[in-house]
């Protein structure tokens, strides 16, 4: 049965947004189906099996994995699941990001648009999630993003090389005049076991192309499995211990220009003044040019090395003429607590009538609260940076991006070329976290190629460019209201969220002539979509109008709503007089809600729930739903002298599917490390429409000495397979604050809880 | 002016106010030493002169004395890793790998001073911001180092 309950059709308009991109771009996409973006480079040389597959005259194998590769190790799993069926070892194989092409399209990541929970898999969910599913094959747009990398290509990509083996053992067996069925394949060669005979695929090159892929070929059952469901090494070990030049920022090309931005402050408005000439007569610069986009406008620096433009961009100092909608962070507050007191601008995932019960009952016996979040921005490691190169109509782009379809569509667009006259080469990126999810960097660097005569030019934001110019996880604050029933259950609860539309803001920039608007589920994810047993639920959503630029920043409506509701929840156990991971099971009565019992149990037995703790030692509970993954967590911390420290860390996540334990539990560790810094310090406020927390010294992500030993433990009870990146981040900050409600007795209802407590 | 780097000497003719940082990535294509911040907050471009770590965004060229070792001075000349770098394979520390030049380095001179560093020894040394969260695997890496040498002398 669907838990969703009513879907009004203004929900349902969230699908519409989407199927109006499908239109825009639908009749392009359609006449050009999905072709094998390698076959252009088939020849006697190599050839391509598959998008994913090619194979050449020495008998490397290359394996095309086509997402972006940012820590994750995404590289390294997607290659095995090819790896794995073509039966060869992982380690034989070259892996590269490869070309773009809307034959590497992310349908995963479009179908989790549809407004339900992942474990709803009831009639309703699924059409909307075909439907989504849809306009994703007609966009074909590559992307990396939502943690659906995995998901995405579990099918696909095993496909690939279970057909790519068929069509080898097809070619050997027409060779030798034998039944496939007789051959052996393993380690890129096929052997006849009674002749002895074998043929490399490199033997078999032409022969093999020659075979019609068999579009579902047999794959193997999970038992059969030799390397999926076991650590293998990262593909990019080496070169990450020795210094190799791998990253966007490392290109180095003959005759390459260096280059920089500085952009008018996001809200700001027009030039009043700037220094072309200072910046000119700084040894190495060359040019000053102005640029005007959808994603901002300002000035491009270009100079000989990437010190000079950066001196140059100083010596510029354009100042912009404040404007009226400048963000303030004490109006932006304003702005949020307002947007509460207003109608909801929609709802999702309402059941029975929450606010009818509320409204009949004496507001004495109602427990409520509000919580509050401030804007996150994504200080990836690698600042922001990319290379181009403009001959003719001809670009090309050096870039880490999470969709070279995308920077395709914002260069072409504003070099008025085609989207076939670019090629991206997506390198390895020093983190992205959803920040490279937007192309403003090629696009800068495609503009200043403009002025470059032809030479490459590779342009370096400043660390200082690259914060004030982020799309920021916005900024959130709910109320909650609930009434426990007699016998400490919830008998109504509903929760108001305020906050701005981040896919109004993406798509403004990136698609700027295409009307959006409508529901969307991101500023409700992570309260209507978690699993929480019921009678009278609803869930609010106060779109906020504020011009501050927003975007996706791990775990998105995930990271602030899981903090809003697991908070709550464990005010609702205290005020039951219930124990929180008690009163969480009470509220895990569905079916589907299994993997959740499961994970709160587990979690109770490794963190020793249950065991009495001395004073001033607090231990506190969250779980969420994400990303079709289970996770919940419990933290220790302990107060004394005033301060309060992280002891350990307990996390419990189920997945269905783990394709690598230890990659798995690599993200899980650091997303629970992302997490801790939103919990703890990171702040991010606005004066006069500039942020001011600009670098790492004002910024703070927890340091080495802040991390406590982190505990985890990985169940396998959920029937689908669930994202490994994101899901983690989620519950870190309700629990903590939870263990410092624990350990102090005071309930802090706001991030950074660094602002409330001292952390030693 | 002159740099040795990784053994290299080097005449170039740069800006003697340019970090030593963007000299040795712009000028040198050495690439190991990453950009961060450019305000002695990350550690990202750490560099070893004369065996110190040194956040190389924050050191003028004119102000450089010594010799200079970066990440890709670490492994012999026959390819053979380090001690460091390959507990950092072993253990598979790197995620997104950007910060981990500097890590490397910061922990190869941890290490040098002092073989079994403790768990506070650690927690003071390794200052180097890593946004992928890999400290648990920096410390079990620096760890195992520890133990390793503690018994090499037991
Ligand atoms: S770049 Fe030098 S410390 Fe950050
Ligand atoms: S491994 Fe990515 S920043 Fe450290």
């Amino acid at each position: 049965m669907s838990k969703t309950g009513k879907i009004t059709r203004r929900t349902l308009l969230g699908a519409a947004v989407l199927t109006t991109g499908a239109v825009a771009f639908g009749v392009y996409a359609y006449r050009k189906p999905h072709e094998n973006p390698l076959a252009a480079s088939d020849g006697d040389k190599q050839r391509s099996f598959t998008p994913y597959i090619l194979v050449d005259a020495e008998n490397t194998i290359t394996i095309i994995a086509p997402r972006a590769e940012m820590g994750q190790g995404i590289h390294t799993t997607l290659a095995a699941l090819v790896a794995e069926e073509l039966n060869i070892p992982l380690a034989q194989a070259k892996v590269i990001h490869g070309p773009e092409g809307a034959a590497y399209y992310n349908r995963t990541m479009m179908e989790d648009g549809a407004p339900f929970a992942f474990f709803d898999k009831g009639l309703l969910p699924e059409l909307a999630r075909d439907t989504f599913g849809v306009a994703a094959k007609f966009l074909g747009i590559q992307g990396t993003g939502g943690s659906t990398s995995t998901i995405d290509a579990y099918d696909k990509m095993r496909r690939a090389g279970a057909a790519a083996r068929i069509a080898f053992v097809a070619a050997a067996a027409q060779k030798w005049q034998v039944g496939p069925e007789t051959l052996q394949c393993q380690n890129a060669q096929v052997s006849n076991p009674k002749t002895g005979k074998t043929l490399r695929f490199a033997d078999l090159l032409q022969d093999a192309a020659a075979v019609e892929l068999p579009e579902s070929p047999r794959l193997k059952s999970p038992e059969e499995w030799t390397q999926l469901g076991k650590p293998q090494q990262r593909k990019d070990l080496r070169e990450k211990v020795t210094g190799a030049p791998i990253y966007g920022i490392d290109i180095d090309l003959p005759d390459m220009l260096y280059g920089t931005v500085v952009l008018a402050p996001h809200l700001g408005g027009e030039l009043v003044s700037a220094d072309k000439a200072a910046a000119l007569a700084v040894k190495g610069v060359k040019k000053v040019v102005a640029i005007k986009s959808s994603f901002g406008h300002g000035f491009g620096i270009i100079a000989d090395n990437t010190w000079a433009a950066f001196q140059g961009a100083e010596a510029l100092a354009p100042e912009w003429q404040p404007t009226s909608a400048a963000a303030d962070t004490l109006a932006l507050r304003n702005a949020h607590s307002d947007a509460l007191k207003t109608d909801a601008t929609f709802s999702m995932g309402n059941e029975g009538d929450a606010a009818a019960v509320l409204a009949s009952i004496p507001s004495g016996e109602l427990v409520s609260a509000d919580y509050e979040v401030p804007y996150q921005a994504h200080f990836a490691m690698e600042p922001m940076n990319a290379t181009a190169q403009l001959i003719g109509t001809k670009l090309t782009l050096w870039t880490g991006t999470q969709s070279p379809t995308l920077a395709k569509y914002a260069c072409a667009g504003a070099l008025g070329i085609e989207n076939d006259d670019i090629t991206v080469h997506t390198t390895l990126m020093g983190g992205g976290f959803g920040r490279r999810i937007d192309n403003d960097p090629a696009l800068y660097a495609a503009l200043l190629a403009v002025h470059t005569d032809g030479r490459p030019i590779k342009v370096t934001w400043t660390r200082e460019e690259d914060s004030a110019h982020d799309y920021y996880r916005p900024m959130a604050r709910a109320r909650y209201q609930a009434h426990l029933s007699q016998s400490g259950k919830i008998h109504a609860i509903s929760a108001d969220i305020a906050s701005q539309s981040v896919i109004g803001s993406f798509m403004a920039r990136n698609f700027p002539s295409l009307a959006s608007g409508g529901p969307e589920r991101v500023v409700l994810d992570g309260s209507f979509d978690q699993p929480l047993s019921a009678e009278n639920k609803a869930f609010n959503a106060h779109i906020v109008p504020t011009t501050v630029p927003a975007g996706f920043w791990r775990s998105v409506g995930y990271s602030f709503n899981a903090f809003f509701q697991q908070s709550f929840i464990d005010e609702l156990a205290h005020a039951a007089g219930k124990d929180p991971l008690a009163f969480r099971l009470a509220h895990l009565t569905a079916p589907e809600h299994a993997p959740a019992v499961h994970l709160l149990k587990k979690l109770q037995e490794i963190s020793a729930w249950d065991k009495p703790r001395p004073a001033g030692t607090g231990l506190g509970v969250a779980l969420t739903a994400s990303f079709g993954s289970w996770v919940a967590q419990t933290i220790e911390v302990t107060h004394e002298d005033g301060e309060i420290k992280l002891q350990n860390i307990w996390c419990v996540a189920d997945l269905g599917i783990v394709l690598d334990p230890r990659m798995v539990r690599q993200q899980l560790s650091s997303a629970i490390i992302f997490g801790l810094g939103q919990a703890m310090e990171q702040d991010l406020t606005f004066s006069d429409g500039q942020i001011n927390e600009t670098n790492f010294d004002s910024f703070t992500p927890p340091q080495l000495y802040q991390v406590p030993p982190i505990h985890i433990e990985l169940l396998a009870n959920s029937p689908t397979m669930g994202g490994a990146g994101e899901p983690g981040v989620p519950p870190v900050a309700p629990a903590l604050a939870n263990a410092i409600y624990a350990a102090t007795g005071d309930r802090h209802r706001s991030l950074p809880l660094g602002r409330h407590v001292a952390f030693s | 002016m002159h740099l040795t780097v990784n053994g290299k000497s080097h005449q170039l003719d740069a800006d003697p106010q340019m970090p030593l940082l963007w000299a040795l990535r712009d000028v040198l294509n050495v690439k190991g030493p990453k950009y961060g911040c450019g305000v002695a907050a990350c550690g990202a471009c750490t560099v070893l002169i004369d065996g110190e770590p040194m956040r190389s965004c924050s050191v003028p060229l004119e102000d450089v004395q010594g010799e200079i070792i970066t990440v890709e001075g670490l492994a012999d000349t026959d390819g053979t890793l380090s001690q460091v770098q390959e507990a950092w394979m072993d253990l598979q520390v790197p995620q997104c790998g950007y910060c981990q030049s500097g890590q490397i380095l910061a922990a190869t001179a941890l290490l040098k001073e002092n073989p079994s560093p403790s768990s506070e020894d650690i927690d003071d040394a390794m200052s180097n911001i890593c946004r992928c969260g890999t400290y648990p695997q920096i410390r079990n890496a620096i760890e195992t180092i520890a133990a390793h040498n503690q018994k090499q002398e037991g």
